[in-house]
């Protein structure tokens, strides 16, 4: 039956046979939507005594808002962190590819590098919408330089920095091109980190805790300054102690403005964090947990060798180590599989 | 009239589904030559919608060809509240079938003039050609839609303030609080009902046992509307053993005895696609 053409000539799709998600459920419902946005089909039937133009069987699919990926690393052989002449075809190419995975919006993330790396890449990433021709790119997250020692995870220990003797001035100097900067991870027990936390705030950019020997106070302190996310809860920070959580306690600390809600990322592989302390972070703070895939240069390639910015990585199987390391402090995700997780 | 009995809530349902079903087909609507149906909310006809809606999604059963006027809504409650009729009857039928937007026609309980509001239903129904087959249920007082105790058998549709009964019944459906209950309402007259070609009451429940008693034991009487329907020439009335329990056994009997040839009204059951 046709549309009330008085109202609008645009068609409208009714989406049947699928399930949504609506009010924090997955339910049995039709969805529709004409240029766009989403009908209300009660208003639509006796309001505008509209129906469908075209229906869609679903065939039991669910409909979900896309996947937002706050921190990837590269894709399908591109890193990200490669001083590249042509940085915008690889970041397409990720974009255009991890549409079928779901996201439709990503953070491309570069990782420790040395200060030409940033000066070479960051002039050429630019903010701009998804479509069919790939996911969104919401800006770069910075993920180091300026990060615990301790806790560099799988980046290279000869790039990492700090801000000590100039505080802001320092991290321009590293970064130069902030305007395409979304996420800036480090690590708040580093000196002078409450003067950068607040500019970078100021500034519109998200300060991320991550890669860092803080305790808990230290962490609030950073919260106090302006800090709102934390980079993969429980890997390469100090671990939950009862008497000190460290940067894990944030998640039910009452040391933090009222109103301000910290969000932290967790990779969900199965690896990463055991997924009994993914439902306990979980279930102390449902409503800050972010997925994320950090995801590699080698994601959706075999086996095989691969860069991660100033590291070389070997992928063996499900796991994946810097080359001619194998312990869990160089463990990065392979690929992501966040359906399993999510519903 | 016909009193069909069935021996519970499930397949009272299903029997008057199945009756609406093939009294459609057989109707053979189509472009120009509408069936037109009365119809019910309340909780006694969601398994007979449900019914109708398996037909519908079987493929046996189309309503493109179909026209509706429910009988009531209440006044004042906005029409997107999940308690209007609206609502239910979105929620409940119109959203699962392929009725035509512009043929279900339901009162508007928040027109600036309700009384034009009802007269143009009335006009509405008219210029359709009459009721082919108005289906509707009892109120544990007896009341036919919104008409209460103490309705004209002759009115038409209308404003009417609610009866404490009715109410009380209502409550449930607003968190138990009586003072959210809306207490009026645009409903159809039993007049109206009356000039449909045909008129199926549906009742189920033990609850609704005495009201049956009275519409179709004791006299016609303005205090028990759907009495009015014992001067109808064709009037079915399906229910379940419960709502049989104030009657005499000599009807129950009787009626029970004559279920071979009501079963005939629904066995066999018609489907579009033998049509087509």
């Amino acid at each position: 039956m046709p549309s009330n053409k008085s109202v609008s000539d645009a068609p409208i799709f009714q989406f049947t046979n699928c399930r949504i998600l609506r009010s924090h459920q997955l339910q049995r419902e039709d969805l529709w939507v004409r240029e766009g946005k989403i009908l209300n089909p009660e208003k639509l039937f006796f309001d505008e005594k509209g129906s469908a133009d075209i229906q869609l069987d679903c065939k039991d699919s669910i409909i979900a808002p896309g996947f937002i990926d706050v921190q990837i690393n590269g894709g399908f052989g591109v890193d990200f962190s490669l001083a590249a002449d042509d940085v915008q075809s690889g970041i397409s190419l990720v974009s255009q590819k991890i549409l079928s995975h779901g996201v439709t919006s990503f953070c491309p993330t570069l990782v420790t590098s040395p200060p030409s790396v940033y000066h070479k890449v960051l002039p050429q990433i630019s903010v701009r919408n998804g479509g069919p021709h790939g996911a969104g790119i919401l800006g770069a997250h910075l993920e180091g330089p300026f990060i615990s020692k301790e806790k560099k995870g799988a980046h290279s220990e000869h790039y990492l920095s700090t801000f000590e003797s100039g505080a802001f001035q320092d991290l321009l100097a590293t970064y130069r091109h902030l305007d395409c900067v979304r996420i800036v991870t480090l690590a708040p027990e580093m000196k002078r980190s409450s003067e950068v936390i607040q500019e970078l705030t100021r500034r519109g950019i998200c300060v991320s805790l991550g890669h860092s020997v803080a305790n808990l106070s230290q962490a609030e302190e950073a919260v106090r300054h302006g800090a709102t996310f934390i980079t993969h809860l429980f890997n390469a920070m100090l671990p939950f102690h009862h008497r000190d959580p460290g940067i894990v306690g944030l998640l039910t600390s009452d040391q933090i403005p009222a109103r301000r809600r910290v969000f932290y990322g967790m990779i969900s592989d199965g690896i990463h964090t055991n997924p009994a302390a993914l439902r306990i972070a979980h279930r102390a703070h449902p409503k800050g947990l972010v997925l994320v895939t950090d995801a590699i240069a080698g994601m959706g390639l075999a086996p095989g060798r691969h860069t991660l910015g100033q590291q070389v990585i070997e992928v063996d199987g499900l796991n994946t180590y810097i080359a001619g390391e194998h312990s869990i402090r160089s463990l990065v995700t392979f690929s992501p599989h966040l359906g399993p997780c999510v519903f | 009239m016909r009193l069909v009995i069935l021996d519970d809530y499930d397949l009272a349902s299903e029997w008057a589904a199945k009756y609406i079903c093939n009294r459609i087909i057989q109707f053979k609507p189509s472009q120009g030559r509408y069936f037109t149906l009365g119809l019910p909310t309340g909780s006694t006809p969601l398994g007979c919608y449900k019914k109708l809606i398996e037909y519908h999604k079987n493929g046996d059963l189309s309503f493109k060809y179909v026209k509706t006027f429910n009988m009531d809504e209440y006044v004042g409650l906005p029409r997107n509240h999940p308690e209007s009729y609206h609502s239910y009857m979105w929620n409940n039928f119109f959203k699962h079938i392929d009725i035509d937007p512009n043929n279900a026609h339901i009162l508007d309980g928040n027109a600036p003039d309700l009384q034009a509001e009802c007269d143009a239903f009335e006009k509405k129904i008219e210029e359709a050609g009459g009721i082919d087959l108005f289906v509707g249920g009892i109120g544990p007082d007896g009341h036919i839609a919104f008409n209460e105790p103490g309705s004209s058998l002759a009115s038409r549709t209308r404003l009417k303030t609610l009866a404490m009964d009715t109410i009380l019944a209502n409550a449930k459906y607003f968190d138990g609080d009586l003072s959210k209950v809306p207490t009026m309402a645009l409903t159809v007259g039993v007049g109206t009902v009356m000039d449909a070609r045909e008129v199926m009451i549906l009742i189920t429940g033990a609850h609704k046992a005495f009201a049956l008693y009275k519409a179709i034991e004791e006299g016609v009487n303005h205090m028990w509307t759907v009495s009015a329907f014992q001067q109808h020439p064709r009037t079915i009335f399906v229910c379940d053993e419960d709502a049989t329990l104030e009657l005499r056994v000599k009807t129950v009997k009787y009626f029970k005895g004559l279920m071979h040839v009501h079963n005939k009204l629904v066995d066999p059951l018609y489907s579009m696609k033998e049509e087509n």
